[in-house]
Formats: C-alpha cells, sequence, structure tokens
C-alpha cells in the first residue's frame, strides 16, 4: 500500500472511530487507568485530591490476607464456574427438544425462556425475594405443605443455601438468549451431512456430537463469551437479598468492591484498596477473555 | 435513510448538549445567576468575594424514615410551611435505612452532598461529623436551648457532640428503644401471663418461659434475632445485653466490651432456645413487617412511632394488619430493670462551601426544631421532644391527650446509655451482625464475639 | 424418512412434558408478580400460598402511586406537572434506554466498520482493548467514573448512566463481527466511483449491516432497561429515579410490602414484554444474527 493510501485510511479510520472512541475511552479506558494508578496508593473519600500518596503493592499484599476478599473471590469463580456450563448445556437440551416444534409452539416455548430477561433484573428480584421468603414465601410454602420438608428452609438467611439460590435466579434470567441462539444453529446444521451420516448407520447420538455439535461451535463460543458476561453482573440480586450474608456466603468481589467504598463502616471510602480489587478482578476475566478468544481463533 | 440518520444525529447531539448543560443540578439553585454565585460542589478556595443577596433559594434536605418525616405529604405539610414564612425552597430526598448511608457516601465522594441530613448521632456525630463534612452547629445554642433540652434529658446534648466540642447535630426528638408482643397471640399460647402490662416489664425467666409456652402452642418461630445487615440492630443489641444484664462498651466509651461473658452467656441462650431462630435474611425494618403481619409474634426492633403506627402502614394504632393487639415491652432482664437503647434524631447541615446555603440550613432548623412550628414537626416524627419548650412554646404538653404516648413515658426512665458515639462505632455495629451471623450458622459463640470484638476494637484504635 | 424407534419416541415425550412443567416454572415469577399485585393484604401475609386472588384489589397500585410524587418531565429548568413518581420513573427509564440504543448504534455502527475494513494504524490494540474490556464489570471502574461524573457535572443525570452504556465496547464488536462481511470489491467498486468516505458509509455499508444494528438496538435497550447498578450509583435524586431504581428503593423503604412492590415491578416489567411481544420476530432474528455473524 502507498504511503498517501496508508494515511488517507488512517485519516478514515480514525474519523469513523472517533465517536465510538470517545466513549470507550472516556468512559471505559481512563477510569480503568485511574483505576490502575489509585490502586498503588492509599486514596481514600476523605482526601480532596483524586490520588493519595504512594504506597506500592501493599493494598495487593493486604487484599490476599482480607478473608471477605478471598471469599468474595472464591464466591465469584463459583458463579461462573457453575453458572456458565449450566447455562450452556440446559439451553442445548431445551433448543434440541424444541427446534423441531411447529412454529407456533416454537415460538412459545423460545418467548417463556426469554421472558425473564425482558421482566428486568430488580423485578425479578423482589418476586423472588418473596418466594425465597422464609415465613410466607411460597417456595416455604409448597415444600412444606407438600410434606416434603418438615420445616422450611430459610433459603437466603443459611450460609449453605444462599449462593446457590442466587445462582438459581441468575440461572433463569440468563438462558433466554442461549435458547435462541441454539434453536437457529441447529435449525441451521447441513441436512445433508446428518443423512449422510445416518445412512452410515450412525446412532441418534453419534449424529449429535459428530455433526451437529461441531457445527454449533462458533454459536457455542458466543453462548459462552455472553454467559460469562451476564454471570458478572449479579450485582442487583446480591444488593438486593443478601448483601453479601450470610457469612459473607453471597459475598462477590463486584458486591465487596461497593461494599468498600460506599457503605458506612470505619473502612468506608477505602478507594485505593476498593481500586485494587477492581484491578484484580479485570485481570481474572482479561485472562478468560483471552482464553475464550484463542479458543474461538483455533476453531 | 442518510437524511433521516443525520437528522437523528444532530437531534442526538442538540439534546446531549441541552440535557448536559441545561439540566439543573438540584443542588444548586435555579434563580437569577445573582443567586447562583457559588454551586455547591465548588471549590471553596478561590471564594469570589460576591455579596450574596437575599441568601440561598433553595436547600436540599435528605431525611431518614423517622416517624413520618419519610412520608412525602407529611414533610411537604412541614417545608411548605417554612417556605411561606422564609421564601426559600427545599428540596427533600427520602433515604432508606438500607441504602441510604451508601448513597450519602457516594454523594459525598462525588462531592454534591444535601444541605441538611436528618438522622442520629450515630451518624452525624460518630460519622460524618468527625470525618469533617459538617458544620459545627454550636453558635446556634444558647443558655435558654441547652437549659431547655437538659431539664428533659441530660444526655441529649452529649450526644450530639463529638470529642473535639463541636455540635454536629440540632436534636429534635428522642425515645427509647423497646420490644413489642403480639398479645393475642401471647393470650392464645397462655404466655401473656409472664408480661406485666401495668410496668411494660419482664424478666429474663418470663421470657424464657413465654418463648417456650408459645413454641409448644405455634410450633414455629415465634421471634427473630435478625442479623441480615445493621438496621434496627439496637434492637439485638439491646436484648442481648440486657438478658444477663452485660455491656455494650465501657462507661468512658473508648472501648468495645461485649465480648463480657453476660452476654455470650445471653448468646448461648438465645442459641438455645426453640423459637427463637438467628434469622440473616431479616434486617430490623423487615422483622418489623414480619411481625405486622402476624408471622413472628414477637418484635425487637419497636419504639413509639411503631406502637403509633405499626409499620408505618396506616392501618390503626397498636394493631397488626389482621386487627391483633400489640403491647410494646421493656427488654427482658433479670430483674426487670433493663436499660434501654435511645434514639435521638435531628438535622446535620453539610458543609457545601457556601455560607447562603449554611445560613438558610440553619433558618430551616431553627424553625423546625425551636419555634412554634416545632410542635408540628415533632408530632410528624412521632417521638417525644427533646426539650421541653422551644421559644415560648410548650413542648411537654404535646402528647397530653394522647393515651399510648402517655402510657409509653413509663419506659422512658429505663433509657440507658447513649454509648452509640463511641469511636469506631459504624466499624463495631458491622461486626456485630455478623457476629449474630456467624451464631446462627453454628460457629463456636465465644471464639466468634471474642474475634468480633477485637476486630471493632482494633478499628477504634 | 426413517421410521422412529419407540425408545426415542418415548423420550421425546417425556422431554416435551418435562418442558411443559419448565415452561411453567419459568412463567411462574411473572405471574405470581401480576396476581401479587393485585391481592390484598391478607392474601399476601398469608404464610400458605395463596394462588389466585380471594379479591382483586387495586389499593397496591393506588399506594404505589400517592407514596411520591414528581414533575412528570423536567427540561431546560421547567418542570412538567406533578404527576406520581412512577410515571417519571418510566419516562426516565425510556429516554435512558432509547438515548442509550440511538448513541450505541451509531457510534458502534461507525466503528465496527473502521475496524473490519479500514487498515488504519493502531487497529490491532484498539480492537484488544475492546475485547479485553467487554467482559469487564462496571464495579471495577466505578471510583473513577464517579469522580469523573462529578467533574463533568453529570453526577445526579440521566447522562451519567448513558455515556458509559455507549461506552460499553460490546456493540463495537459486534458490529465489527457484521461489517467483516461486506464485500471487499463492492467498496473498492464505490471507490473508484469517487464516492466519499461518507457516501461509501451511508449509502454501502448501512445497508448492509442494517440487521446488525437491529440486534445492536435490542440489545442496549434491554440492558440498559434492565440496568441497575451504574443507576444506583448515579442518581441520588428521586426525579432522576428509573424504574429499578424506584422499585428498589420502594423496598429498601417499605421493607417487604410484597404488594407494594409486587405493583411497582408490574409497572416496571408490564410495558417491555408487550413490547418484545409485538416485536418478538425482530427479537429473535436479532439475537440469532448476532451469534451467525459474531
Amino acid at each position: 500500500m502507498s504511503r498517501a493510501l496508508q494515511r488517507r485510511e488512517n485519516i478514515a479510520g480514525y474519523l469513523f472511530m472517533l465517536p465510538s472512541l470517545i466513549f470507550f475511552l472516556g468512559f471505559v479506558i481512563i477510569p480503568m487507568f485511574i483505576c490502575i494508578i489509585t490502586s498503588l496508593t492509599n486514596t481514600n473519600m476523605h482526601d480532596p485530591g483524586m490520588f493519595g500518596g504512594f504506597i506500592g503493592l501493599t493494598n495487593f499484599a493486604n487484599l490476599f490476607q482480607d478473608e471477605v476478599f478471598l471469599k468474595g473471590l472464591k464466591n465469584t469463580f463459583v458463579i461462573v464456574i457453575v453458572s456458565v456450563p449450566t447455562v450452556c448445556a440446559f439451553s442445548l437440551w431445551v433448543s434440541s427438544a424444541i427446534y423441531k416444534l411447529k412454529g407456533p409452539l416454537l415460538s412459545a416455548f423460545r418467548c417463556i425462556f426469554y421472558l425473564p430477561v425482558v421482566t428486568g433484573s430488580v423485578a425479578v428480584t423482589v418476586v423472588w425475594k418473596w418466594m425465597y421468603d422464609n415465613y410466607n414465601g411460597i417456595l416455604n410454602g409448597v415444600l412444606t405443605g407438600t410434606g416434603i420438608l418438615e420445616k422450611g428452609v430459610n433459603w437466603l438467611g443459611d450460609p449453605r443455601t444462599a449462593l446457590w439460590c442466587i445462582i438459581l435466579i441468575l440461572f433463569t434470567t440468563s438462558v433466554g438468549q442461549p435458547i435462541v441462539l441454539y434453536v437457529s444453529a441447529l435449525g441451521n446444521v447441513d441436512q445433508t451431512l446428518v443423512e449422510a451420516a445416518q445412512v452410515d448407520g450412525a446412532t441418534d447420538l453419534q449424529v449429535f456430537w459428530k455433526i451437529k455439535w461441531a457445527q454449533m461451535m462458533p454459536t457455542t463460543l458466543y453462548i459462552l463469551v455472553i454467559t460469562t458476561i451476564n454471570s458478572f453482573q449479579c450485582f442487583a440480586l446480591i444488593q438486593l437479598l443478601t448483601q453479601g450474608g450470610p457469612n459473607h456466603s453471597t459475598d462477590t468481589v463486584m458486591y465487596y468492591i461497593y461494599y468498600t467504598a460506599f457503605k458506612l463502616t470505619e473502612q468506608a471510602g477505602h478507594f485505593g484498596y476498593a481500586n485494587a480489587m477492581g484491578v484484580v478482578l479485570a485481570i481474572f476475566i482479561g485472562a478468560l477473555s483471552a482464553i475464550q478468544f484463542k479458543l474461538a481463533k483455533e476453531k | 435513510m442518510k437524511k433521516f440518520l443525520a437528522l437523528l444525529l444532530a437531534m442526538t447531539m442538540v439534546m446531549a448538549l441541552v440535557a448536559c448543560g441545561g439540566d439543573p443540578k438540584p443542588t444548586e439553585p435555579t434563580t437569577p445567576p445573582a443567586d447562583t454565585q457559588q454551586p455547591a460542589d465548588a471549590d471553596p478556595a478561590p471564594a469570589d468575594p460576591e455579596p450574596a443577596p437575599a441568601g440561598a433559594s433553595e436547600i436540599t434536605l435528605w431525611t431518614y424514615p423517622i416517624g413520618d418525616w419519610g412520608t412525602e405529604a407529611t414533610v411537604k405539610t412541614l417545608t411548605d410551611a417554612f417556605t411561606a414564612e422564609t421564601g426559600i425552597a427545599v428540596k427533600v430526598e427520602y433515604l432508606a435505612y438500607a441504602d441510604g448511608d451508601d448513597k450519602v457516601n457516594t454523594a459525598i465522594t462525588a462531592k454534591s452532598t444535601p444541605d441538611l441530613i436528618m438522622e442520629g448521632p450515630e451518624r452525624l456525630v460518630a460519622n460524618w461529623g468527625a470525618n469533617g463534612y459538617l458544620v459545627d452547629l454550636k453558635d446556634m445554642f444558647d443558655d435558654t436551648d441547652m437549659a431547655e433540652i437538659n431539664a428533659v434529658n441530660e444526655g441529649v446534648m452529649n450526644a450530639c457532640t463529638h470529642t473535639n466540642g463541636a455540635i454536629y447535630e440540632y436534636p429534635l426528638v428522642m425515645t427509647a428503644h423497646c420490644m413489642a408482643v403480639n398479645l393475642d397471640a401471647f393470650k392464645e399460647a397462655g404466655a401473656d401471663q409472664y408480661l406485666n402490662l401495668d410496668t411494660h416489664t419482664w424478666t429474663t425467666d418470663d421470657f424464657i418461659k413465654a418463648v417456650e409456652a408459645l413454641y409448644s402452642h405455634y410450633n414455629a418461630t415465634v421471634g427473630a434475632v435478625f442479623c441480615a445487615g445493621q438496621g434496627g440492630d439496637q434492637g439485638t443489641r439491646a436484648l442481648v445485653n440486657n438478658l444477663y444484664g452485660g455491656t455494650f462498651t465501657n462507661a468512658e466509651h473508648t472501648q468495645y466490651t461485649w465480648d463480657d461473658p453476660l452476654n455470650i452467656q445471653a448468646l448461648e441462650q438465645l442459641k438455645s432456645m426453640n423459637g427463637i431462630e438467628f434469622d440473616a435474611s431479616l434486617a430490623g425494618g423487615d422483622e418489623i413487617a414480619k411481625f405486622y403481619q402476624g408471622a413472628l409474634k414477637m418484635a425487637f426492633c419497636w419504639n413509639i412511632a411503631q406502637q403509633l403506627d405499626p409499620n408505618g402502614a396506616k392501618t390503626g394504632a397498636e394493631k397488626t394488619v389482621t386487627g391483633e393487639q400489640i403491647a410494646f415491652m421493656s427488654f427482658p432482664s433479670q430483674d426487670g430493670n433493663s436499660k434501654l437503647q435511645g434514639g435521638i434524631w435531628g438535622f446535620g447541615i453539610f458543609d457545601n462551601g457556601d455560607q447562603a446555603r449554611i445560613d438558610a440550613a440553619k433558618q430551616f432548623i431553627k424553625f423546625m426544631c425551636d419555634s412554634a412550628h416545632t410542635v408540628d414537626a415533632v408530632q410528624a416524627a412521632r417521638y417525644f421532644a427533646v426539650r421541653n419548650s422551644a421559644e415560648g412554646t410548650d413542648l411537654s404538653t404535646i402528647w397530653a391527650d394522647n393515651a399510648i404516648m402517655n402510657e409509653y413515658t413509663k419506659l422512658m426512665p429505663f433509657l440507658g446509655d447513649y454509648y452509640q458515639v463511641t469511636t469506631g462505632w459504624a466499624g463495631a455495629r458491622t461486626e456485630w451482625w455478623n457476629m449474630l451471623q456467624e451464631v446462627g450458622a453454628g460457629n463456636d459463640i465465644a471464639q466468634s464475639v471474642a474475634n468480633h470484638v477485637a476486630a471493632a476494637n482494633t478499628a477504634a484504635g | 424418512m426413517k421410521i422412529e424407534n419407540p425408545r426415542s419416541r418415548a423420550y421425546r415425550i417425556f422431554s416435551l412434558i418435562l418442558l411443559i412443567i419448565l415452561a411453567f416454572l419459568f412463567l411462574f415469577p411473572l405471574y405470581w408478580i401480576i396476581t401479587g399485585a393485585f391481592k390484598p393484604a391478607q392474601d399476601i401475609y398469608n404464610p400458605k400460598p395463596v394462588w389466585w386472588p380471594t379479591d382483586w384489589v387495586v389499593n397496591n397500585f393506588s399506594n404505589l402511586f400517592t407514596k411520591r410524587t414528581a414533575p412528570l418531565f423536567s427540561i431546560f429548568g421547567m418542570e412538567g406537572p406533578t404527576a406520581p413518581a412512577a410515571f417519571r420513573w418510566l419516562i426516565n427509564t425510556v429516554f435512558m434506554s432509547v438515548m442509550a440504543m440511538i448513541l450505541t448504534c451509531i457510534t458502534a455502527a461507525m466503528a465496527g466498520y473502521a475496524l473490519a475494513k479500514k487498515r488504519f494504524a493502531g487497529r490491532a490494540i484498539i480492537f484488544s482493548l475492546i475485547v479485553c474490556a467487554m467482559a469487564l464489570p462496571k464495579q471495577v471502574i466505578l471510583i473513577p467514573l464517579l469522580k469523573e461524573m462529578s467533574a463533568l457535572k453529570l453526577y445526579d443525570s440521566l447522562w451519567a448512566v448513558i455515556f458509559p452504556t455507549v461506552g460499553w465496547p460490546f456493540g463495537v464488536f459486534l458490529m465489527k463481527q457484521f461489517s467483516e462481511s461486506i464485500p471487499g470489491e463492492i467498496l473498492e467498486a464505490t471507490r473508484i466511483d469517487g464516492a466519499s468516505e461518507a457516501k461509501t458509509f451511508m449509502t454501502v455499508v448501512l445497508p448492509m449491516v442494517k440487521p446488525g444494528i437491529g440486534a445492536l438496538a435490542i440489545f442496549t435497550f434491554i440492558n440498559s432497561w434492565n440496568d441497575y447498578f451504574m443507576q444506583l450509583v448515579m442518581l441520588p435524586s428521586g426525579n432522576n429515579f428509573t424504574m429499578p431504581l424506584g422499585i428498589a428503593s420502594l423496598q429498601a423503604e417499605t421493607s417487604i410490602d410484597m404488594g407494594l412492590l409486587m405493583a411497582g415491578a408490574a409497572l416496571a416489567s408490564v410495558p417491555i414484554i408487550v413490547v418484545f411481544l409485538m416485536f418478538q420476530k425482530y427479537f429473535t432474528q436479532g439475537i440469532t444474527m448476532g451469534a451467525v455473524k459474531g
């Protein structure tokens, strides 16, 4: 390419990028930079300026001795590790069961599974709060009424169940999109390949894994990405249902950042420390995305 | 298509500009530029010596739900009266205990704090005041004011004053926090024999027997040691401390002492009782609601405002949603002579660096807390006035025709030490509910208590 | 057609039954919101589940509407008539979601095209930044963003929520994937015809990525409608509340007045569900488009 042409490409490219870059740099990248810098300082709410004194990696050293943070990190991990595969598996199963159905029936099912997404996270959260309620929630009402449980379970108040309750809600609000995607991917599978395999005597299961699954790989990767993004958006659930309790069993890094920054505790407004958590979380997520995209490239 | 897109783009740009530039920030006065000489969040350093002609024309008040100070219709009547007299408009935001503190801290970070905030000393004095965000209100108190307040209770001014001598809260109302029982349910279970409804007191033994009777009748949780968060924690603290006479802090307010063996004994007792559940899914407000709905038969987060209007639901004084009778009780203790937690509510002023707004905010405080209008302000809160008279208006008799209020005065002598201003208070209460969660989950009680008291004391320094 | 063996037939019937049960479970929260909104207090507080309101009442809604009031709108410092705050919340939410949607579509369509088709310097770096930032939860940059908004005097305005949504790079990523499929020859031909870059974009690129813009519009709209966190941090005053914030504040204040909360939840979710059902076909198309190309 000639230099003049390259210059033209550069100018045109940047002009097209400009509007987007203003927002992206201004409201994502610059704050991220400030976050990284302040994570090395002892900035707090009570300082007037943006940056406090430089303290090196002290915040990070403290973080990994902070039991609550480690619990939060573990819970964040559990949420992602549990919800991503289950969402994928469940939506794959639902789609393979419904994609051959008649039009209206198919769209009815698709709609129903998509409804929790459009209902809105806060509306969904408050209704689940009621359903989980220890005293007049429907879950305990049904389970004790039918004699399955002798005594109601304090779903959100018991450290053993609280996180799973959160994951369940997250699950219902996550499967809608993957189902829609898988249904269309299954419909697009090359039928001649399937028939050829059947003629060769392949079982249904073999057809599924060897042909359909392979052809749907790009869809699966895309679903992995959006479900992972989704799993990190569980802040509303935690803030409105458990506030990280009981016993920090539902604390996530995302919630703990908010907690450290703004809850009225002695450590309130410890921004350097909160930003250090943000950096750790960003590194984890960056690594996760990198792996996913490497996988995507290989396919 | 092209035209349409271009138009759309132009429209968005214009709207963006308009909305950014044109949206008046709520904390900024909206009247002529002469008045807007200093936006609330401007850096006060290069202060233009511009004169403030008529003072601020609008102030903002953030209020927690203190009685009807959380009800828009009631507050509007009060602020309208103020605006009519002074010409200063008041913009009110209603905070909730669940996330109000976060909102205030966020606003501090964004340098957009309100002018006035209504809450108690544990936030105003021990936290925002101590951290230098509030204005010292000492110049608002003369000897008459002090005398009027001290005539009701000598501890009030002490609680509103920081150890550095600054007064960060102008008190309006006060009460003693107590507990409540569902009298009809107690009668049905035959547990009302343990209540002394004349003195509203009972002993630890009475309490234990009552819970046993209730549990054997209902076979369900009848009282919840709620610990989802800090909301209403005065109730759980008073319950645990009074049961066997433990303390929460030392008398000098320098150290947390709830690792007292008497408190551990109380926690072990509560943990062992059928019918009492450590419930980490409820905070104070939820517990009140559950009690009001009839699920719980006793509430540990109660006071006179609740007694007058249970759950703030306006369905009748002293009645649950289904019309069952509610009786307020002191917390049980071995001799029945409990120490109740006090609540003191009033106003603080955030220092936004604008004298005109601070003066306007002071005018507001004077109007609400020390004038002929104080009667309305106090009655809106449904608590007792902190002073016996305000600028010649007698406040000692404002509830005289209210039988429930009169009956409740029996509890006021039990008012204990206002220890919520101990250093490190915000951290200590966090430790407290986290500790209750651990106890509820079955952790070793003595160990758990020791850990959390140690953490609270470390934070207190 | 192959004859189905009895085992797979049994499996199909079994899975259909299971699906129907699951469908009911997924519908249940919505059913519970709507019936709950019309239940009288004694039904709501009943420890035994009340499946159908014993009496349909509207006082949950009247409580919701009388609890808080706000001017219906405010533009240029002028305020509309005082109305129940819930309506203001709804207006704010619609405004916020539509604005975020429009701005995102415009900026992302342009940027996606540039990333896919323009070989400008630094393109690889920008793209990898975009990929890395995609999954980043907003809590990570919470504090710097708050300070930034305060410095820009945007704190406590809806723009403080809209701008970071527009900045979120998922849209650019999606539009890049779409623009990849524009044949280079067509672009080349337009250039030889002497069309300007802007004209090429308007007349050639935009029509070809239109389905992608549709998909992105739907995504952005639903995401900002459902967002809660940024609103919680950026919008303290009641006049700027959105529907999610409004319901959350009701929950915080009334603790568990479930009837009132369900009325709020119904008000927040029913409009968007109606929109969804009306445009259902486009929703599913849009979602699928995003993946096929992506």
